[in-house]
């Protein structure tokens, strides 16, 4: 009996390449005034509603997606989170 | 010769391109729409033009690297076929994986349309044996996401293979190494950021891009 899951997707450039985007955020930010913030790094999150038998089976879905389309792993790393909705 | 110009919804140089393939290469361009799932019968090369691939969503070039077409395009190229990307089409072809790396958004976060110098470093493909090997010529680019970034083992094997065909004189995006353009492993699939396609007539004021074009006609003549 598949199960309704909400799959919370996360994708960030990975540490080593450079952010252009975040570097311009956080040049905002200064201007604004917020102090002491160090780094700024800016990614995407992907949200998935989905059914599944299980959460494993929605996680390995889920990863499968992020390896064919969502991340391009030369440069990005993934994080996902699965859910009950 | 038949050149496949591959048409996603967003791209904006495929007309350019053929022009630049019918006149200048003397090929028989014809448009495939990225829903195809084969090539033209007898296609001998494939061409994939500039522009905004499903308006850049996600990743530029990424889903159309995902199309039904692009699967033909992999099968063309591990046969040995000749693939041309610009621009966007570069972006693809790395997405597809037949061209290592990625390109990210530029350094300076704003979109360079320009003429740009470049050093032409390698005569050794069927892309550019029109070409002195060290020859400087200018060819304009448009883009916003240019910024080619590899891991150091990739950048090293592109450096000792020779693959890197061109690379910035004043580097406009912030490239590693100033690569403008690179090969496959055999040398017959190129992707480039810079815009050959604008720099191939008299009439637009420089022809320097036009011996890629010509050298096609030469070197795919009688395939």
């Amino acid at each position: 009996m598949p199960h309704p899951f909400k799959a919370r997707i996360e994708i960030m450039l990975k540490p080593g390449v450079l952010d252009p985007q975040g570097e311009a955020v956080r040049h905002a930010l200064a201007t604004l005034g917020f102090a002491g913030i160090d780094k700024v790094r800016q990614g995407k999150l992907v949200e998935i509603d989905m059914e599944a038998g299980n959460a494993e089976e929605a996680a390995a879905r889920a990863r499968e997606m992020c390896e064919k389309l969502l991340a391009n792993t030369v440069i990005e790393d993934y994080r996902i989170e699965i859910a009950e909705r | 010769m038949k050149a496949a110009v591959i048409v996603f919804p967003g791209s904006n140089c495929d007309r350019d391109l053929a022009d630049a393939l019918r006149e200048v290469a003397g090929a028989e361009p014809v448009m495939v729409w990225h829903k195809d799932a084969t090539l033209p019968e007898g296609t001998d090369l494939v061409a994939i033009p500039g522009g905004f691939s499903f308006g850049d969503y996600l990743r530029c070039g990424a889903i159309a690297a995902r199309s039904p077409v692009a699967r033909a395009i992999v099968d063309f190229a591990k046969r040995g076929g000749p693939v041309l990307g610009i621009c966007n089409g570069f972006q693809v072809l790395t997405e597809t994986g037949l061209l290592p790396g990625a390109l990210i958004r530029n350094a300076g976060l704003k979109f360079v349309c320009r003429d740009v110098p470049l050093r032409v470093e390698t005569g050794e493909s069927p892309f550019l044996a029109g070409y002195a090997p060290g020859a400087e010529v200018t060819i304009p680019v448009a883009h916003h996401d240019g910024n080619y970034i590899a891991d150091p083992d990739t950048l090293a094997r592109l450096e000792g293979e020779g693959r890197i065909a061109f690379r910035y004189l004043d580097n406009p995006n912030g490239s590693l190494a100033d690569i403008a353009g690179i090969l496959s492993e055999n040398r017959r699939v190129l992707g480039m950021m810079p815009h050959p396609e604008r720099a191939a007539f008299p009439h637009q004021g420089n022809e320097d891009g036009a011996p890629l074009f010509r050298a096609l006609a030469e070197q795919l003549a009688g395939v």
